[in-house]
């Protein structure tokens, strides 16, 4: 991983967010017209659909970050704390050691071991533990996991990986909405049209389903294993320390209880915090549908690193 | 005709003078940038050192020379006057530190205490940034230099009076491990 590679993957990860940006925009119009044309709005809701894509793209670009770590409920550390000045001050020698500007700190108090980081782009970054990370890990093997959150900042993975976890967060509330407006507008116009409501009913509720299926897709396209394994390859460039970071999963890996976080923000954690089964498949489907690939699969490839078989 | 050959090659030579002189610019502010980072680790340092000998003092009866060595060298480190002599001093200061990170643990009280365990976290990260620091910017040493040596930009450099600059050297360097991809 060399700074090269590191420049190479900020521009896919910059190019794919746009992309991501213009298929929200365009699924959004698409439903605007479909609003339109069922409730005959006459535009209103095509505005309206675009007004929202816009305003969100807006939002989670540049306050994803926060709404990310409040959702979260993460704090900051405190710095009388052992465990939490350790991290902070990890935190600080390794993005001396990736030459990037020192993100904010922000812990999340949860025992089971975990971390993310977020936010835009290298200047606007944050780093997160849970405290259960910090008792769990030793120094060494806290270094590999602050090393991977740092390559994954260094690549921008942190501007695609926020704006898909707002974007699915507000998708998730429009889903709640329309189907609000199916209960209200459909059940005026029950009286109005007899028998024709229901239909419609029937036909939002479809789309909503293979609207969040398109989204699902989307989200895995976006995100895609194969980003953590390079984020587990550029931990090492930094700590050039494989078998700590192997060391870490391992520990996180072995600990059973999953986190209680929001599935929109779960793809942004080192470690599946859901702790789903699919995570840990090494399938076809499983690589087209899981964000996290299997974390025995990356113990044995920083093993291999480190020049031991696994 | 001539004359248009002339104008290209003179204006194609004048657009590499103001490309190789802007980079050179641009390389020698990093180096010294990745400088003031370094000493912004090893300023650190020197202020953590009295009150680490003062905590440990107590404790480490045996080891007063080793602490007497740390506090010497702090005070000739913070008068070092060219790169070559502070590379010297903080490199034996770096290794003299470590030796004390490592015999405290022959001490289990002084490890047992609360503000001890702040202090001693706050030396090894010290340590690791300062390490850090001294890498990220023997490395820009080492990429300005090569700019500075290259052809055809070495014409620039000697013309404008760019010089070399120096790596700051820690004595008996340790093997750092090697990774392959």
């Amino acid at each position: 991983m060399g700074a090269l590679d590191f420049m190479k993957i900020a521009s896919r990860n910059k190019r794919r967010t746009f992309l991501l940006v213009l298929s929200l925009i365009l699924i959004l119009y698409f439903i605007g017209r479909f609003l339109d044309y069922t409730f005959s709005g006459g535009g209103f809701y095509t505005l309206l659909a675009l007004a929202i894509a816009l305003f969100q793209s807006l939002i989670s670009y540049y306050v994803g970050d926060k709404i990310v770590l409040a959702s979260v409920r993460a704090r900051e550390p405190n710095l009388s704390d052992y465990e939490e000045r350790q991290f902070v001050n990890v935190v600080q020698e390794l993005s001396i050691a990736a030459g990037i500007p020192t993100p904010k700190c922000y812990i999340i108090d949860d025992p089971s071991p975990n971390a993310f980081a977020t936010g835009r782009d290298p200047k606007h970054a944050s780093v997160c533990a849970t405290t259960g990370l910090l008792k769990l890990l030793n120094r060494e093997e806290l270094e590999g996991v602050i090393g991977h959150e740092l390559s994954h900042i260094k690549n921008r993975d942190i501007l695609t990986m926020t704006m898909v976890a707002v974007l699915v967060g507000a998708i998730v509330i429009i889903a709640d909405l329309l189907r609000f407006q199916l209960y209200f507008g459909g059940a005026r116009r029950r009286r109005d049209r007899e028998g024709g409501g229901e239909l419609i009913a029937l036909l939002i509720l479809f789309l909503i389903v293979i609207f969040a299926s398109i989204i699902g897709r989307l989200m895995a396209l976006a995100i895609s294993r194969a980003r953590e394994y390079m984020a587990d390859a550029g931990s090492v460039a930094i700590t050039r320390n494989p078998l700590a970071l192997a060391s870490a999963l391992e520990k996180i890996a072995n600990y059973s209880r999953p986190m209680q976080v929001s599935d929109a923000v779960s793809h942004l954690f080192i470690s599946d915090p859901k702790k789903r089964g699919l995570s840990e498949k090494d399938s076809l489907w499983a690589n087209l549908w899981s964000t996290h690939p299997p974390i025995r699969k990356r113990i044995a490839i920083l093993k291999q690193m480190a020049g031991l078989s696994a | 005709m001539t004359l248009k050959i002339v104008i290209i090659v003179v204006s194609l030579i004048f657009l590499f003078v103001l490309f190789a002189y802007n980079t050179l610019v641009k390389w020698r502010m990093r180096v010294k940038e990745a400088f003031s980072q370094l000493d912004v680790q090893l300023k650190r340092r020197h202020d953590l050192i009295p009150n680490l000998v003062e905590t440990v003092k107590g404790y480490m009866k045996h080891e007063r020379e080793l602490l007497e060595r740390i506090t010497e060298l702090r005070s000739r480190a913070m008068n070092a006057s060219n790169l070559k002599e502070k590379g010297e001093i903080e490199g034996s200061l770096s290794d003299n530190i470590k030796k004390l990170l490592i015999l405290v643990e022959n001490y289990p009280d002084l490890k047992a205490s609360e503000n001890f365990k702040i202090l001693q976290e706050e030396m090894i990260s010290t340590e690791n940034r300062i390490a850090y620091a001294r890498q990220f910017f023997n490395d820009t040493v080492r990429h300005y230099n090569t700019l500075c040596q290259v052809f055809p930009i070495n014409i620039i450099a000697n013309l404008f009076g760019f010089k070399l600059a120096e790596f700051l050297e820690f004595p008996e360097e340790r093997e750092s491990v090697e990774i392959k991809f």
